[in-house]
């Protein structure tokens, strides 16, 4: 193998993945592929409006049906009473969680299930649901989070008030909690400032937007065991949930997590499994359970809608002196939005000396809301980020050299109190300042645009432009913050005797992380990539995993390999200090090889002794489980290129270019993949994507076709380029990829539409409807 | 002695103080200290004997993993935020 110049052998390399073949040859299974003998389709009754109370559930009718074998409603899973448990990456309430699968007594949004029958055929189960009778009364509605916070708003939860770090406020309210970070003296900041901005931001409730649809199967032994094969971001996340909703232990309960179609974060709380292992119960056969996309845009968790107010100051040399601001996030049906990330997220790319910041959780009638991509993150920093640029225009500042002199770094102390390790923001700007895409704005005339435009070659948006070559233009950047996770991870890896190693480890593969883990191992014992086989257990296969989210699998689980191929090496040293009649002081392990320190003569291979492990003991199992501090948070600077069509309102993506600090990239074409992939959903968040309601409550585009994500055609290549600011807290380097990179796009969007017309945009998303009324009205002006 | 960082919410304890001294080798012997400063401390951070659910503690930049057993320094800093779940 050769030793790349930064002394890496593996990492930092483009192997073929190892789950490539079974994915582009279509032979992976995923969930809804599942098939064995017996098998009952389930299908889930959900509730026609937003609010009501369920007075009665009369199922007998669809059980009479030919071919229905089970109905089950909330009286089949546990009361789990209203209690809090941690469930792996943070703590959940279980009555709301139960009451989500199936309603308990109330339905607090259009789509929420009511009951679950399993028939011999998904028509029958169709057809079965249309003869269960639910009696309710209907309640009125509220599905905007600042109607739901006045006093007069309905009630979505009659116990409910408003939590404030434990300070009882005796208020029923939906407002479920109140959080605050103060730094500094706010009204003295302000009063240093010479320029101040103060703007008020909506966005709109969007969704992940994964292909695949939520699934379950769910098979209940003879034996009270359970298994459940699902498509999901944790299988031991999902075990824990069905534990506590069935009331049963752990160990009988096998998650068996398939390939997976994207989750982004949408994946992590249990929609369909404890109804599936219900039905199998009751009916002793395997029952399968899959969403269509209804059912995933109005019963599964999107992003919540948010109102946020911003009001920041920079004095005349640029320096940013006081921020503010306060945040309403829409938590669904019951409490938990983002609210604490986005709040801590919002100033995260400052040094500011002066700041305030409230953040309210706020429940509305519209789906429990989920993680997506750094929760919370990107609808604070389209505030506040569209504010820095408001200033730097004031200040006659370039934006980049803004935010480089007031930008976050090792030292900063941030808004909500800790201090930022080594951190890579200030990496970026300055790489985006060198960039050609940033460095052409500075020519800017008609020509240059020309040749910007035939470097971008085949892209469409070449077309539009060169078609209406005056339609205005504008650059805009944005930087953004995510923290990333740790949290716990374990693998396991088995020699074998052709000196090829079996690795198991419990992160389902979001993006190629098994590579990137098998990547990891292998740098550590010195082998090739290709001789790791990779592959990601169930509940029983391997030890505890948290969920892939957060940005850590590549982290924590690569940590987890790392550990395991220092088992690995530890026991190869014992090995061949046996075959060798030395002690394991006098063998060393080197570059894949093993080396007698006494007797330069004795040298094996790690194949070679791999072939005589049978022979002298056994096969060498290497496992380790972590629980990693050292969490290397993340920033990303993007830059845009806009045309703004001034007679439909629609806005054309020309060029995007997004930096990023990534530590160190394992597999540079995953990282990449992961800052394309977060790059277009932020791009469809600023642009397109929208929940829309109408005045009975009821989601409006609940379908691809009219829920407008962008596709290939909308959008240029993203060109992605790495930082690498090593995390000193990694043996490799690592920061979490995968969610910063969605957090810079709105905003940057919306700057760049700022210089093409003059306008700023306020609310997300910025559709061509939105874009023209604000034309409008600016010519009306 | 750690220094802890006491959250805004909580300043109605503490007389509007940003930061306090507390001694204690762990998180829970902290706010036992912190209780004895300031009255009613306690029970906002840690009811029935663990973290205030979604909440978390910092310890020198470091999220806490062993809640109210996370080691604290003579030194250190400790501050306690909204806990973050990723996507």
């Amino acid at each position: 193998m050769t030793t790349l110049a930064n002394g890496f052998k593996v990492i930092g390399t483009r192997p073929i993945r190892h789950d490539g073949v079974d994915k582009v040859t279509g032979r992976a299974i995923y969930g809804a592929d599942m098939q064995m003998a017996g098998l009952l389709h389930g299908r889930i009754l959900r509730s026609p409006i937003p609010h009501g109370i369920i007075k009665s559930i009369d199922v007998s009718k669809a059980l009479a049906l030919p071919g229905v074998e089970a109905i089950v409603t909330s009286a089949e899973l546990t009361d789990p009473g209203n209690r809090i448990a941690e469930l792996g990456e943070g703590a959940v309430n279980l009555k709301d969680l139960s009451s989500n699968c199936l309603a308990r007594g109330k339905v607090h949004y259009k789509g929420q299930a009511v009951a679950a029958v399993a028939a011999v055929s998904p028509n029958i189960a169709e057809e079965a649901l249309k003869l269960i009778v639910v009696d309710y009364q209907t309640l009125p509605h509220v599905t905007d989070v600042r109607a739901a916070m006045r006093d007069d708003a309905p009630l979505l939860h009659d116990d409910q008030v408003t939590e404030s770090l434990g300070q009882p406020t005796g208020k029923h309210s939906n407002i479920a909690k109140h959080i605050q970070f103060k730094k500094g003296d706010i009204d003295e900041g302000f009063k240093q400032a010479a320029v101040v901005v103060e703007r008020e931001f909506h966005t709109a409730t969007v969704h992940q937007g994964y292909i695949e649809p939520h699934n379950a199967t769910a098979l209940w032994n003879a034996d009270g065991t359970v298994t459940i094969w699902c498509s999901t971001q944790g299988a031991f996340s999902v075990r824990a949930q069905v534990a506590e909703l069935l009331a049963m232990p752990v160990s009988r309960i096998k998650v068996v997590p398939t390939e997976i179609g994207g989750g982004f974060g949408g994946k992590i709380r249990v929609y369909l499994e404890p109804v599936a292992a219900a039905l199998s119960k009751k009916t002793g056969k395997p029952v399968k359970i899959t969403m269509n996309r209804a059912d995933v845009f109005e019963a599964t968790g999107p992003t919540p809608g948010s109102y946020i107010k911003v009001k920041m100051g920079a004095d005349k040399d640029g320096k940013l002196v006081a921020a503010q601001a306060y945040l309403a996030y829409e938590a669904g049906a019951f409490p938990g939005s983002p609210i604490g990330p986005g709040a801590m997220c919002i100033f995260a790319c400052y040094d500011i000396p002066n700041v305030h910041i409230d953040g309210y959780d706020v429940v509305v009638n519209k789906p429990a809301t989920s993680a997506y991509r750094a929760p919370g993150a990107t609808n604070a920093a389209f505030a506040s980020e569209t504010i820095v640029d408001e200033l730097c225009e004031k200040l006659k500042i370039d934006p980049l050299d803004f935010r480089i002199k007031n930008g976050a770094r090792e030292g900063t102390r941030r808004a909500d109190g800790p201090i930022f390790p080594l951190v890579g923001l200030v990496e970026t700007l300055e790489v985006a300042k060198r960039h050609s895409h940033f460095l052409s704005e500075r020519q800017g005339d008609k020509e240059t645009r020309r040749q910007g435009d035939e470097k971008m070659g085949s892209s469409p948006c070449l077309l539009v432009s060169l078609s209406h070559p005056l339609l205005p233009r504008g650059r805009g950047v944005a930087s953004g913050f995510w923290f990333n996770c740790g949290l716990k991870s374990s693998a396991s890896a088995s020699v074998n005797s052709d000196g090829t190693v079996s690795l198991v480890e419990g992160s389902t593969d979001i993006g190629g992380s098994r590579t990137g883990i098998a990547m990891q191992l292998a740098e550590a014992l010195g082998i090739r990539a290709d001789e790791v086989r990779p592959v990601v257990g169930d509940t029983d296969a391997v030890g505890y995993c948290d969920v892939t989210g957060g940005s850590r699998v590549t982290f924590a689980t690569g940590w987890a390999a790392y550990e395991a191929a220092q088992d690995i090496k530890r026991q190869m040293i014992t090995r061949a200090a046996f075959i060798w009649s030395v002690t394991s002081e006098e063998v060393a392990y080197e570059n894949g090889s093993l080396r007698c320190l006494v007797d330069d003569t004795k040298r094996l291979t790690f194949k070679e002794l791999a072939e005589k492990l049978h022979a002298t003991g056994g096969t060498i199992v290497g496992r380790a489980s972590v629980d990693p501090q050292g969490v290397g948070g993340a920033f990303a600077t993007h830059i845009v290129d806009v045309e703004v069509d001034s007679d439909t309102g629609k806005v054309t993506i020309l060029r995007y270019t997004a930096v990023q600090d990534v530590g160190k990239a394992i597999h540079p074409s995953y990282v990449e993949g992961q800052i394309q992939g977060g790059a277009v959903q932020g791009i469809g968040w600023a642009l397109n994507e929208e929940y829309f309601y109408n005045d009975q409550g009821t989601m409006a585009n609940a379908s691809f076709l009219d829920y407008r994500m962008p596709t290939s055609l909308d959008l240029p290549m993203i060109e992605a380029v790495l930082v690498e600011v090593a995390n000193p807290g990694h043996p490799y380097g690592v920061r979490g990829v995968g969610e910063v990179p969605i957090v810079p796009p709105p905003a940057a969007i919306a700057n760049a539409i700022y210089n093409a017309i003059g306008i700023r945009m306020e609310e997300l998303p910025m559709s061509p409807g939105r874009v023209m009324a604000k034309l409008l009205a600016k010519k009306r002006a | 002695m750690a220094l802890v960082w006491i959250p805004p919410l909580l300043r109605d304890l503490t007389g509007g103080k940003e930061t306090a001294t507390a001694t204690g080798q762990n998180v829970d012997q902290v706010i036992v200290a912190l209780e004895q400063q300031f009255p009613g401390m306690r029970v906002r951070l840690s009811p029935d004997g663990v973290l205030r659910p979604g909440i978390a503690v910092v310890v020198d930049g470091q999220v806490g993993r062993f809640g109210l057993l996370e080691s604290v320094g003579p030194d250190s800093e400790v501050h306690f935020l909204p806990a973050i779940g990723g996507g």
